[in-house]
């Protein structure tokens, strides 16, 4: 029990102290989740909003695709980004294997079937006939598709949120291809990891309190858009 | 029947066919609205009233045929963007966006890139025009059903467009909303003198608005020509038993006393009861089974107040009923019993006297009159 509290009371003091080492490690796991979350909203709101508007031969193969890769193990990421960035892999030539750099790539990996699926379902859930009212207002395609875009932006906050929540929360791929080397590739979750199996609890426990209060305000805001009503 | 003043022709179309999976969903060998008028397309549920409006529109590519718009052909494959800046559309469902009304009624402007001082200049008389003014700060997302119709209607207007197409803009509606709206669709067709064509599966509506109108069976135009003359004369039993078989009778108030009104109609005068004003233009709806024949004068004692004498033009069998249509004049129609037609002795150029009381006259009031 006096682990508990002890370790509770130290976590406290670190977080309130702005402890440089923990500060560190919480930058350097906003940017580099934040940098992938945005690859990844760059992609998947281009593939999403182009697949859920067209209709091709296999497109039901394509959403079953992404709908899987919604799911995709972070372990299974982080082993194929690091055979592809291996030096004898095909990208092992960019010598990025063990930096930040491969973490937000693994990262965006994991993130953008998340933001395509999420974008995907957000615009066919507008209304069938929404599509020809914005044409009947006299847009050119692209003009359409933008509003289209923009009617979903709530959704698609979602989706933001949910790819955000689900990287920075990973804990496979970074320590598989960021080594977890201190002071420069050690994120919230690997250091996590690191602390608990050294013993040290104080230290392992602000980093969960801090991964918790980040996920909880991603979680609040996700429920405040999901209540609000839709336009008639 | 009175003549069609003829304005100039605004949309012309020629054999146009849609399919849906290889079968033809609308076939339409040629049709013509005209400016400044309304055309009402009535018909059941999945005749192709929307097939044709989306098609019109510019937003629904058909399998063949040609679209004019004025001189110009669209090019209907492309979906041709600038004859879509000329037109607009109002669907059932309002599909606003999630923004505010004003917001919603600017968005067919900025699409257009109009400026922002302009549309501060334009958007609110149109709001007025709506009776959504007050509403201009709201969200979309907090309307009734009938003020968010209002605001789509309001976002469609103010753009200005030759003709707008109207997909059942009041079947989601409650009674009374559906009444105020339409009174007001009528005053500001009338007043912006703008081109429009209604898809509606209810006669009223069609009576209220329209100067034309289509009735529409599985895919094809089975009739067209004005409300009265439709509504007067189906050229078959379909269209009967779908606009009801009234006698339409466009006219204007004479004069009123005692809760009851005399209208001038084309050829004769209807007495009548119902809230109007002196000068008026009503249409006066008589249903066919509120007429009585005889071949002599009513007796003293008896209610009806309108009396006219006419010829039977034609005799139909309806199962148990006989449908007769009376020149009196104006057109009148009457159901009779097999009974009477054998006691009365009922033939096509015989003479016999028609009544109905004022209280069978069902009152529509008009501010526009297609027989102007």
């Amino acid at each position: 029990m006096d682990l508990i509290v002890e370790g509770i009371k130290k976590a406290f003091f670190l977080i309130f102290t702005l402890d440089t080492e923990v500060l560190g490690i919480t930058l350097l796991s906003l940017k580099v989740s934040g940098l992938a979350t945005l690859i990844s909203l760059v992609i998947g709101i281009s593939v999403g909003t182009a697949v859920a508007l067209s209709r091709f031969p296999g497109r039901q193969i394509v959403v079953s695709l992404i709908n899987t890769g919604m799911g995709l193990p972070p372990v299974v990421v982080g082993l194929f980004v690091m055979i592809f960035l291996w030096r004898n892999g095909p990208l092992g030539f960019l010598e990025i294997l063990y930096t930040p750099t491969a973490i937000i790539l693994a990262q965006a990996v994991i993130a953008t079937p998340i933001v395509t699926g999420i974008t995907l379902a957000a615009i066919q859930h507008l209304p069938a006939n929404l599509r020809l009212q914005i044409l009947a207002l006299g847009a050119t395609r692209l003009q359409m598709v933008w509003i289209l875009v923009k009617e979903a932006r709530l959704p698609l906050l979602a989706a933001v949120m949910a790819g955000f929540g689900g990287v920075i929360s990973e804990v496979g791929a970074s320590i598989m291809v960021g080594g977890n080397i201190k002071g420069y590739s050690r994120v919230l979750t690997t250091a996590t990891v690191m602390e608990t199996s050294r013993g040290n609890f104080d230290i392992a426990i602000a980093l969960g309190i801090i991964l918790l209060i980040l996920s909880f305000l991603i979680n609040a805001t996700l429920t405040q858009i999901q209540q609000r009503e839709r336009p008639r | 029947m009175t003549h069609e003043t003829c304005p100039p022709l605004l949309l012309r179309v020629e054999d146009l066919q849609v399919r849906r999976g290889g079968v033809s969903v609308l076939d339409i060998p040629a049709l013509a609205i005209h400016s400044g008028q309304t055309l009402a397309l009535i018909g059941p549920n999945g005749t192709g009233k929307s097939t044709l409006l989306l098609t019109l529109a510019c937003l629904l590519k058909p399998f063949q045929g040609r679209i004019f718009f004025g001189e110009r052909e669209i090019d209907a494959r492309q979906g041709d963007f600038h004859y879509r800046r000329h037109v607009a559309m109002v669907f059932q469902e309002p599909l606003l966006f999630d923004a505010t009304v004003f917001d919603n009624v600017a968005s067919g402007l900025r699409i257009r890139g109009v400026g922002r001082a302009e549309i501060e200049r334009t958007v609110p008389g149109y709001l007025e025009l709506f009776g959504i003014g007050p509403l201009a700060r709201r969200s979309a997302r907090k309307l009734s059903g009938g003020e968010a119709q209002r605001t789509s209607l309001a976002r469609a207007f103010v753009t200005k467009p030759k003709i707008v197409f109207l997909d059942e803009p009041f079947s989601s509606l409650d009674p009374p909303t559906r009444e105020g709206l339409i009174g007001d669709l009528e005053r500001i067709l009338y007043q912006t003198h703008t081109t429009a064509v209604m898809a509606t599966h209810d006669q009223t509506e069609a009576l209220r608005l329209a100067d034309r109108m289509a009735v529409m069976n599985e895919g094809r135009i089975v009739q067209i020509g004005p409300v009265t003359e439709v509504m007067n004369r189906p050229a078959d039993g379909f269209v009967a038993s779908f606009v009801g078989v009234e006698t339409v009778l466009a006219g204007r108030v004479l004069r009123i006393s005692d809760g009851v009104f005399a209208a001038a109609v084309e050829g004769g005068e209807i007495q009548a009861v119902g809230h109007v004003r002196t000068g008026e233009g009503v249409l006066c709806c008589i249903r066919p089974e509120h007429v009585t024949l005889s071949t002599n004068a009513p007796l003293s004692g008896s209610s009806a107040r309108n009396v006219f004498s006419g010829t039977i033009r034609k005799i139909t069998p309806l199962g148990l009923f006989f449908r007769v249509r009376l020149d009196c004049g104006f057109d009148l129609v009457a159901y009779v019993t097999r009974q009477s037609v054998e006691s009365l002795a009922l033939e096509e150029g015989k003479s016999v006297v028609a009544s109905f009381k004022a209280t069978s006259v069902h009152v529509i009031p008009r501010k526009t009159s297609s027989t102007a």
